[in-house]
């Protein structure tokens, strides 16, 4: 067998891609295992069910509790009024525009250049917003930006999956005399649920992870949540203001912390990669 | 009865409409909201002169952004330089050389890793990559760092761009049809030529939006990017020095950009920076693209 | 290199998985004759075809056990270059695929993995094989725009013309006319008797009636087994076995 330039070039090319893939991997295993090992031991239980005490920065006692509780209120907001909002741009651009439509191909890409605005720039515009609506730093400011942020990410995902919708199952429900607005409200969400369910799952993964774009519009506070007006703190910015501290106890805090965030995320995220995988069984029957 | 049905259809009809182009402006929203917060400083002082100035002294109304600009485009172009061959070498060889049981295997671990929140991966960036910068690879060239600067900051965007780059360049191969491949193989292709010259060829313009994207989120990044960047506003010499990118300079400053007058308009001009290069960025992607799929289909 | 046969499998049994889709499967293909399988769907007539060029082991979950020759090569011999067995062995697939190219870059594709980098050859490959396919006149005044803008059945004249740019002995087609309209089909017909001088011809038909047209040897497949085989004749007029009778009368499919 002799070696032609072919067989180096293969050679050469597929040991490079293998060494790739075993460096990216090793990488992705360094950063699990670094969160783990850090994490873990810092984690108790008072971290969870308590508010910070006097001197917590500096590294007395008390937990995040305000942290995650500010961060579900502020998301699960968020993501209810992006769901809102969402759901309906959704089911025009398939259900009433059509699948070749030239503006619901125009109104797609739009979204998908604002998909991918930086964060920062959305808690930029959230807080012009917030001036404009004369509201300061808080609940429902960050919901407000947050909501902005994951509307794009709402709105795609779901018309990828009601795109999935047959278009049978339309013509079965006009052929039965049901209006557009009939077919799309009772037949086609009916049948995407499921994928619908876990974009937003998705979304609120998304929107719980951000830190830029609540940075500006929802403060920072000890407290725990009480009205929609007043600042609420966040999980990211937990750890990121926990790890700007120069003492040692209060930067474990900061990987206790952001283990529990990537805990909350990745059970978040696994349920919606459970239910697409569900979903897709379905269409296949 | 009938009339009530299609007064529905009808109010709901407009009422969609009415949302989806309520959505469309939000593009439109963001730029004017963006616009008129920062006008007051363009009003004053010229764009051109602010965007190549090195001076950053708000409280004497000095706003130079070039160090930002220089920090942004180091840290980024870095973080694609090292991040852009690794995913496509890896993407490649999931999709094309290895088998379906591996591929199934590392797909959700790089899902997995695309959901983590971007100030985790700022977390393991000072726990790792700036001990890592400071100890082995600075002493290693002779340079001493804090281990905050320019490579760290590359290094960790890399990672985080990475998962991102990788699943949309998998996906865009895993689509290209199998008899494709099986064309170019009877003819008497070796697996790597196939690859090459009818795979990646056909993939091109998927591929190229999966590295625009990766570039976006890597652009804009914040909070990865503040942690271990080291934000010091002098423009960047080396790869060991500190910098200090847009995102992370609105973001440390908002606190007191209320107090200096012109600094909250400043800050704004900066968030309208970052979003006319990304805005420009997918622009300019999409006219590629579009001639690329004329060109090959 | 010029025996009656060209092809030889021997005790090939093919397995996906846990299913046994061919077994023992023995047979010898006819040189410069054009050979037709047949058989009902899914009785694994495009496996038999792929298991010749080893285009089988590109996917995951196969095995295979059995010999098969091109002529006197042993096509699964350890250590033999698969890239040159394959080259010896065009195929067209069930629809065109053109590759993302432009017509002149598709026929040079395959001379110019093997070696070919002269222009004027190159020129030259490409317009003997446009001919050879009847597709020359049709485009020889775009031969530098994309492949993917000429019709369906162009395409998979193209496809041919590439697959003959590479000198194979044997071509390999799976139903090469069936997303094609009657008229395309014609004309790759055509080529087919045109070519048979030259090549041996192996093709997976659907048609019973194009079967009868084209081919002057036939293979049975009936859920994995070959049933039968023997001149075209022969198989249509006065075939041995009670299952080949009923498949080409059309009583059972
Ligand atoms: N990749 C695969 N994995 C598992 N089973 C397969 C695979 N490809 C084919 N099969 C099975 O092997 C059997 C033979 O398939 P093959 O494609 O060879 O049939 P065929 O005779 O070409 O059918 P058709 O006329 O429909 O093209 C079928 O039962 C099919 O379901
Ligand atoms: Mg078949």
């Amino acid at each position: 067998m002799r070696w032609s330039w072919r067989k180096v070039e293969e050679t050469f090319f597929r040991c490079l891609m293998m060494a790739a893939v075993v460096l990216v991997m090793l990488i992705l295993l360094w950063i699990l295992l670094t969160i783990l090992v850090r994490g873990v031991p810092a984690l108790d239980w008072e971290m969870v069910s308590r508010t910070p005490r006097g001197g917590f920065y500096l590294g007395k006692s008390g937990g995040i509790l305000n942290a995650i509780l500010g961060s579900l209120f502020l998301t699960l907001g968020a993501t209810l009024a992006a769901f809102v909002a969402g759901l309906p741009v959704a089911l025009y651009l398939t259900c009433f525009r059509g699948d070749s439509s030239r503006t619901a191909a125009f109104i797609r890409t739009v979204l998908d250049v604002l998909w991918g605005i930086p964060s920062i720039v959305y808690g930029a515009f959230g807080f012009v917003l917030m001036i404009w609506l004369g509201l300061r730093a808080s609940l429902l400011g960050g919901m407000l930006a947050v909501a902005l942020l994951i509307l794009p990410i709402m709105i795609r995902g779901m018309d990828e999956v009601i795109r999935l919708v047959p278009r049978e199952l339309y013509d079965s429900a006009y052929a039965l005399g049901a209006t557009k607005m009939e077919t799309a409200f009772r037949v086609v969400i009916r049948q995407a649920a499921p994928g619908i369910l876990s974009t937003v799952l998705i979304a609120l993964g998304r929107g719980m992870g951000d830190a830029a774009s609540v940075l500006f519009t929802a403060g920072y506070t000890d407290a725990l949540p009480s009205s929609l007006l007043e600042p609420v703190a966040t999980l990211p910015l937990a750890i990121f203001f926990q790890l700007g501290t120069p003492f040692p106890e209060v930067q474990e805090r900061a990987y206790a912390s952001a283990l529990l965030l990537t805990i909350l995320i990745l059970v978040i995220s696994g349920v919606a990669r459970w239910l697409i995988r569900r979903y897709a069984r379905q269409v296949v029957r | 009865m009938l009339r009530w049905r299609q007064w529905q259809e009808r109010i709901g009809r407009h009422l969609l409409q009415g949302i989806t182009l309520g959505c469309v402006l939000l593009a439109g929203l963001m730029i004017l909201g963006l616009l008129l917060k920062s006008w007051p400083l363009l009003q004053e002082q010229n764009l051109w002169s602010m965007l190549v100035s090195r001076d950053w002294r708000p409280h004497r109304g000095e706003f130079g952004y070039f160090p930002f600009l220089a920090g942004t485009l180091w840290v980024t172009g870095g973080a694609m330089l090292l991040a852009v061959p690794l995913a496509l070498l890896t993407a490649t060889y999931l999709s094309e050389y290895a088998s379906h049981r591996v591929c199934t295997l590392f797909k959700p671990l790089i899902d997995l890793l695309a959901g983590i929140p971007s100030v985790v991966y700022g977390v393991w960036g000072v726990l790792t990559i700036v001990p890592l910068v400071k100890n082995e690879v600075a002493p290693w060239f002779g340079r001493f760092t804090s281990g905050y600067c320019i490579l760290s900051a590359s290094l960790v965007l890399a990672v985080m761009t990475l998962p991102v780059i990788i699943h949309v360049s998998l996906e865009v191969m895993q689509a290209v049809p199998r008899e494709l491949r099986e064309s170019a193989l009877s003819l008497g292709a070796t697996r790597w030529q196939t690859v090459k010259k009818v795979v990646l060829r056909k993939a091109l313009p998927g591929l190229l939006a999966a590295n625009v994207l990766g570039f976006a989120r890597a652009f804009g990044e914040t909070m990865a990017v503040i942690m271990v960047a080291g934000n010091v506003a002098r423009v960047p010499g080396s790869i060991f020095d500190p910098a200090y990118p847009l995102p992370a300079l609105i973001a440390n400053n908002y606190g007191e950009m209320m107090s200096v007058p012109r600094y909250d308009a400043a800050l704004m001009l900066a968030a309208l920076l970052l979003l006319g290069v990304v805005l420009g960025f997918s622009v300019l992607s999409r006219l590629v693209l579009q001639r690329l799929q004329r060109r090959w289909r | 290199m010029t025996g009656e046969h060209v092809i030889h499998a021997r005790d090939l049994n093919v397995y996906y998985g846990q299913l046994h889709v061919l077994k023992d499967i023995t047979v010898a293909i006819p040189r410069s004759k054009i050979t037709a399988i047949i058989g009902p769907s899914g009785c694994g007539k495009s496996t038999l075809l792929r298991s010749f060029n080893r285009l089988l082991e590109t996917m995951d979950n196969v095995r295979l056990a059995g010999s098969v020759r091109l002529g006197p090569q042993d096509v699964y011999a350890p250590g033999v270059d698969v890239t040159l067995i394959r080259k010896k062995m065009g195929l067209l697939a069930q629809r065109p695929f053109p590759l993302p190219m432009s017509i002149y870059e598709n026929v040079a594709f395959g001379p110019r993995l093997h070696g070919i980098r002269n222009r004027r050859a190159l020129d030259r490959l490409v317009e003997d094989n446009l001919q050879l396919t009847g597709l020359w006149s049709e485009v020889r005044d775009r031969l530098h725009t994309p492949a993917v803008e000429l019709s369906i059945g162009q395409q998979q004249r193209l496809c041919l013309a590439r697959g003959l740019a590479v000198e194979p002995e044997v071509i390999l087609a799976d139903e090469p006319t069936s997303a094609l309209d009657p008229q395309s089909s014609r004309r790759i017909e055509e080529c087919f008797r045109h070519l048979k001088d030259r090549y041996s011809i192996v093709m997976v038909t659907h048609i019973l009636r194009q079967a009868r047209r084209l081919a002057d040897y036939i293979l049975f497949l009936y859920m994995g087994e070959l049933v039968e085989h023997g001149p075209a004749e022969q198989m249509f007029n006065a075939p041995r076995r009670e299952l080949t009778r009923e498949y080409v009368q059309g009583v059972i499919s």
